[in-house]
């Protein structure tokens, strides 16, 4: 089976991506040539993979632990529906999620 | 970027640089003839969980890939893997595969990364030749180091660096006895401050790794059938028992194409700030660079993925035609135990090491002043502190030490602050 996520790029466009549901939102994310960069693959390390959710999603997914809360705290563009994607791991019920890449620090 | 049928540009190497620069390339609007060649049979990847997870076993080889294939197949970017280039042929703008096949480029990436470096022992060339004496560069490698860590064998690890000490973990993990052997006084010697060598040693050595420094493999002992490495001699007559032997001893850029096609190089390839080689048509990027640094003010040659990302988009740009300058800051990390290491800035020529935090505690940031200017900083299970750092350290100005020590001022006051927020989701 598979999930579909509502995805806006950095110039507005939106696109709809089909995903097995597995792995982390930021895997799928970084196949895109539009995607985010991911830097450190999932470490939690460097912020590379931003995202916004968009507000009614945002209380369907887990909490931040307290590192992704720490990188995102210093992004520039950080707003509150910011998250890492690669803290986020895909699930059937994300089908339908909305998110906006946020640009590149 | 208009496109002419004799376009093609070729990427040479499919590692974290190679395969970057090839989507780079297509963000930047280059839809012509693309293909990037690759001598291992994969994917392009990420190498760093290579010393960590995938050597744990906690990963297999497709997570690694950094896309699947397709991804490139959707973006039209075609693959040549397995497939070793011999020669670069300038004049003729050839490349000439090692089976004497050749194909013509427009333009052309180099982003060959490195080799591990090997011992100059006598013994070496043998110890190359048996099934447990490893170095550890690819997925190959590490398959092979990873048939041996079962638990209760005995790993010597060659070589205290990054790579060594991120292997003692994984092998810690796996309940294996390690040994680490060190030439210089300290573990990290070339890369850190004497503070945090005897930091991560201690460290090491509770997890109950045997740590020796100034010790230097002077040979290597065979079982009968010369196939397995039984023993590792060192300098003192010391004389350590391996069941298996990884040497993590450095890396060599790959720049003998280059060089032999008479591109300058000078401990990697030359790259002005916007990666162009010293041939116009040609592109370099990551590990194999030797490229100018704003930010230390010199040229420097990086060992790093942010560095791979990164100049990989900048040689893209300029090959389409839009060249921008290269003037990242430098940044690391490295994943030990319970320890989350991050790294900015470059700290060699420091003069003065200000400590933030507890070491004993396990959290803390390192700051490297040289002439009271900020340098560099490690952090350790610190991630805010680390990303409010390398805003400071890009900022290239003086910081005050004695703040810089005091946890009662939140950083964050100290640092340069955040520009302006988003525009609107």
């Amino acid at each position: 089976m598979s999930i579909r996520l509502n995805v806006v790029d950095r110039n507005g466009g939106e696109h709809e991506v089909e995903t097995a549901p597995e792995g982390s939102l930021m895997e799928t994310l970084r196949e895109l040539d539009y995607g985010v960069a991911a830097i450190c693959g999932g470490m939690c390390s460097c912020a590379t993979c931003h995202v916004y959710i968009a507000p009614e999603w945002l209380d369907k997914l887990p909490q931040q632990q307290s590192d992704e809360g720490d990188l995102l705290a210093e992004l520039q563009f950080r707003q509150d529906n910011s998250r890492l994607s690669c803290q986020l791991q895909l699930q059937p019920e994300y089908d339908g999620l909305r998110l906006t890449l946020a640009p590149e620090e | 970027m208009s496109t002419h049928s004799e376009d093609h540009i070729y990427v040479v190497g499919a590692g974290h640089a190679g395969g970057e620069l090839a989507f780079a390339l297509r963000q930047q609007g280059y839809a012509g003839p693309l293909t990037i060649i690759g001598e291992e049979g994969h994917l392009p990847y990420q190498r760093p969980p290579l010393s960590k997870a995938f050597l744990k076993g906690e990963c297999e080889t497709p997570s690694l890939y950094l896309r699947q294939q397709a991804a490139y197949d959707k973006a039209n970017i075609g693959l040549l893997l397995s497939r070793r280039v011999e020669r670069l042929d300038r004049a003729g703008k050839k490349l000439i595969f090692d089976d004497g096949r050749e194909v013509t480029y427009s333009k052309l990436a180099l982003a060959t990364g490195g080799r591990a470096r090997r011992m100059t022992i006598n013994d070496a060339a043998r110890a190359e030749r048996t099934r447990n004496f490893h170095y550890l560069r690819n997925i190959d490698d590490v398959l092979a180091i990873r048939s041996r860590f079962e638990a209760g064998q005995r790993l010597v690890i060659v070589g205290g660096g990054y790579i060594g000490l991120e292997v003692a973990a994984s092998a810690i993990a796996r309940d294996l006895n390690v040994t680490v052997l060190e030439a210089l006084p300290r573990v990290l010697a070339r890369v850190t401050a004497p503070q945090m060598s005897a930091f991560y040693e201690q460290i090491h050595r509770n997890a109950g790794v045997d740590v020796r420094t100034n010790v230097e493999v002077i040979g290597l002992d065979f079982d009968a059938e010369g196939d397995a490495v039984t023993a590792v001699h060192c300098t003192g007559g010391v004389v350590i028992p391996a069941d298996a032997v990884v040497v993590g001893i450095g890396l060599l850029p790959n720049t003998e194409l280059a060089q032999a096609a008479g591109l300058d190089v000078d401990n990697g390839i030359v790259v002005n700030e916007h990666a162009a080689t010293s041939d116009p048509d040609i592109v370099a990027a990551g590990d194999c660079t030797n490229h100018p640094s704003v930010f230390c003010g010199r040229r420097i040659r990086l060992e790093s993925v942010p560095n791979a990302v990164e100049q990989a988009r900048v040689a893209a740009a300029y090959l389409a035609g839009k060249p921008r300058t290269y003037d990242s800051v430098p940044w690391f990390w490295s994943d030990q135990y319970d320890l989350k290491l991050q790294m900015t800035g470059l700290s060699q020529g420091y003069d003065q090491f200000v400590l933030r935090g507890s070491m004993q505690n396990k959290s803390f940031a390192a700051f490297y002043l040289k002439e009271g200017r900020l340098i560099a900083c490690d952090a350790v299970n610190r991630a805010q502190e680390f990303m409010i750092a390398k805003r400071m350290v890009a900022a290239c100005k003086p910081f005050d030490p004695v703040a810089l020590a005091d946890e009662t001022v939140p950083l964050k006051t100290l640092a340069p602050p955040l520009q302006a927020a988003a525009p609107p989701a």
